[in-house]
């Protein structure tokens, strides 16, 4: 049994080949069938979002569902599967089952770390389980899979760091004012950076918004949409002590708020602290007002360049992931493997239990003259027969399980015993109903 | 004794691996050692309490005589201050600057000689323990601002600088810092100050005077004056952040020479041979 993927992402493919071959999520029962339909394939699951299109599916021959799943992508979506073949990866085995790991705990997307992908694949989960194209093998890998997503996302700092400027600017206000419930923010002038980090300050608990423009009708616009309070710009400076939070981006050639005015401000706060976002170029207020105690001045590089450490400190976090993920892969493949160790096991007993019983009959019924203890004497002697034949074979499957070449063991058991009927039923039995 | 030494061990061992987890929490930045390390902590005050109601049983009296059993009792009132604090603030940074401190302090416990010290009979009062008790859970209060203190000028400095390197992440918000290095100084002050009366009442029923002007006393009295200077500022001229932080770091500096310079320099009645051959 083998997980097997194939897909495109952001990665591989230009958004105009990502959006040929998404799969629109009120239609997924057909497509979910027809994979089903494949020859070689046993569960279906499709993964589609705007940055990936990947099809999981569990198959006995992975080399011929790689080709049918590919055939079926192209055919699905009425395209030459040469033109699509470039844009594909696809995998099987160990491999694969790395890849969905990786794709569900974030470390492949876009913004390494985002939090949707978990969401997408958990909707595709439940689509699957809807129309039954799922069974116990994929059913347990997509469950692994959300629960080490949710591992990475708790032992590893990789999604704590924001990684947008209006995003940061609210993490910082955070590590100075703790929550934001009750603070006040002032946006001077307009802007649309600036009105974007508004919205953030006010879903993130700001309560009072004052806005202040050149165009006092701007302002009242402006104030209306955060449903605040609308500032004369002449006087704007008279209202600084009740303000916890400055965004400015006005066009002034000139710094709109100086140092020594900011000096008077935080007396008059009795030096409650204040956090000041200039995003202006040519900035608008004075940055020696930094120096002053209580005040934290930011401009747009020092923005950015928390962003860009944040980015880093992702990056480093991922490593940390990875680690994780090779653990929970040789895991998972190894609970893969007893899934089949265990069943050719018992299916090879049985055969050689079925020998005995058949040459056993054969000859106890010509060897009448037999007494009670000597035909007890016969049957262990052949019980025993099949145990030490069997002993040093069960002994060697159950301890390659684990190994890399584990499967090939199975394999010659299963040719050299002719049982894969016999094992294949399996799995099978269990689809009926998934958990 | 036997138990009593084990019980010490024990503790000891505990505070040490709290530490371990405190700091896996802050260096690893993995939060879960930092709630493992809570639980770890509220073993070591429980054992710890234990550890001196033995002492209590066996040898009597007030089991804060020497320097052993007062570097321990210390710890002891640290480690409990610090739970109550966490269980208010959910500040396991501070927990990698509380548990070191108390397992150092436990080490240098475990290296003063261990004496049960009979105390002299005029010293015999009920005040005795009261004292000791305000004194020291003043002092590990004031321990924790100074630590909430030294925090916020890290953090402060990391917002100024705009360098946002590991310790920014696990450090709590400015304002959440603020708020325990004043909560610190608000249950800290008063205490002190009930140390230093119950202090002075005690000292009036052994020696007929209230006040001796001995070295510990008047350096008390200095620290005390440092900490009532402090809450003033901070409640009626508005002093907060960096200043309090500051301030209540040059404090602490005051309190230590108190209680550790004065009786290693300085003498006078308040050192622990003096309670026995007084």
């Amino acid at each position: 049994m083998n997980i097997v993927i194939v897909g495109l992402s952001h990665k591989t493919a230009p958004v105009e080949i990502r959006e040929k071959v998404a799969f629109p999520p009120t239609a997924m029962e057909a497509p979910l069938q027809q994979m089903l339909e494949l020859p070689s394939v046993t569960e279906a699951v499709i993964v589609s979002t705007c940055n990936r299109v990947e099809l999981y599916a569990i198959s006995r021959q992975p080399d011929a569902a790689i080709i049918e799943m590919k055939q079926f992508l192209a055919d699905y979506h009425d395209l030459k599967r040469e033109t699509l073949e470039v844009h594909l990866y696809a995998s099987a085995g160990t491999e694969a089952i790395q890849h969905v790991l990786r794709v569900a705990s974030s470390l492949d997307s876009m913004m390494i770390g985002e939090p949707q992908i978990l969401g997408q694949i958990k909707t595709a989960y439940a689509y699957a389980c809807e129309y039954k194209s799922i069974g116990l093998i994929l059913n347990r890998f997509l469950r692994k899979a959300f629960s080490v997503a949710k591992r990475v996302r708790n032992e590893t700092a990789i999604a704590s760091n924001a990684v947008s400027v209006s995003f940061a600017a609210v993490e910082l206000a955070r590590k100075i004012f703790d929550s934001l419930e009750n603070k006040t923010v002032m946006l001077i002038g307009a802007g649309e950076m600036c009105e974007l980090a508004a919205k953030h300050f006010v879903n993130n608990g700001v309560s009072k918004v004052l806005v202040t423009n050149r165009t006092f009708s701007r302002a009242e616009k402006l104030a209306e949409e955060f449903g605040g309070t609308a500032v004369s710009f002449d006087n704007f400076r008279e209202q600084l002590h009740r303000v916890d939070i400055v965004l400015s981006s006005t066009g002034a050639p000139d710094y709109v708020l100086s140092a020594t005015k900011l000096k008077e401000v935080c007396k008059e706060r009795r030096y409650k602290p204040m956090f000041l976002i200039d995003i202006a170029v040519p900035r608008d207020i004075d940055p020696a007002a930094n120096k002053l105690d209580g005040i934290y001045l930011y401009d747009v590089d020092d923005l950015q360049s928390v962003v860009q450490a944040n980015l880093k400190e992702r990056q480093k976090e991922a490593a940390k992931a990875e680690l994780i993920i090779t653990a929970e892969v040789s895991q998972f493949q190894d609970w893969l493997s007893t899934l089949e160790v265990k069943p050719t096991i018992v299916a090879l007993r049985q055969q050689m239990e079925q020998f005995r019983q058949v040459e056993m009959d054969k000859t106890l019924s010509s060897l009448n003259q037999l007494n009670d203890k000597e035909r007890k004497a016969i049957e262990s002697m052949t019980c025993a027969i099949v145990n030490k034949i069997l002993h040093h074979p069960t002994h060697i499957l159950k301890q390659t399980n684990n190994a890399t070449n584990g499967g090939l063991y199975l394999d010659a058991v299963r040719t050299l015993f002719d049982l894969s009927d016999s094992v294949e039923q399996k799995p099978d039995t269990d689809k009926s109903n998934p958990s | 004794m036997g138990t009593m030494n084990l019980l010490f061990s024990v503790t000891t061992l505990i505070y040490l691996i709290a530490s371990i987890l405190y700091l896996v929490a802050m260096v690893g930045k993995n939060p879960q050692a930092g709630r493992v390390g809570r639980w770890v902590l509220l073993a070591g005050v429980i054992l710890h309490a234990t550890c001196f109601a033995v002492r209590h049983s066996t040898a009597g009296g007030t089991p804060v005589t020497s320097l052993h059993e007062s570097l321990s009792f210390f710890a002891w009132c640290l480690i409990l201050l610090y739970l109550l604090l966490d269980l208010r603030f959910r500040l396991s940074v501070m927990g990698a600057f509380a548990a070191p401190l108390a397992f150092l302090l436990m080490i240098a416990s475990a290296l003063s000689p261990d004496i049960v010290v009979q105390l002299n009979p005029v010293l015999k009062s009920w005040l005795f323990p009261v004292h000791i008790a305000f004194a020291f859970l003043g002092h590990a209060a004031f321990a924790l601002s100074f630590g909430a203190g030294v925090m916020y000028l890290i953090q402060n400095r990391m917002l100024k600088s705009k360098r946002f390197t590991g310790i920014y992440q696990l450090l709590p918000s400015l304002d959440v810092l603020d708020k325990v290095n004043y909560t610190c100084l608000s249950i800290g002050f008063p205490l002190m100050t009930l140390g230093l009366i119950s202090g002075a009442v005690w000292a009036n029923t052994a020696w007929g005077t209230y006040w001796r002007w001995d070295p510990k006393e008047t350096w008390a009295l200095i620290t005390w004056f440092m900490y009532a200077a402090l809450l003033h500022g901070r409640l009626t001229i508005g002093w907060r952040g960096r200043k309090a932080a500051i301030f209540s770091i040059i404090a602490f500096m005051f309190l230590l020479f108190t209680f550790l310079g004065v009786n290693l320099l300085l003498g006078g009645y308040h050192t622990f041979e003096a309670f026995a051959v007084l």
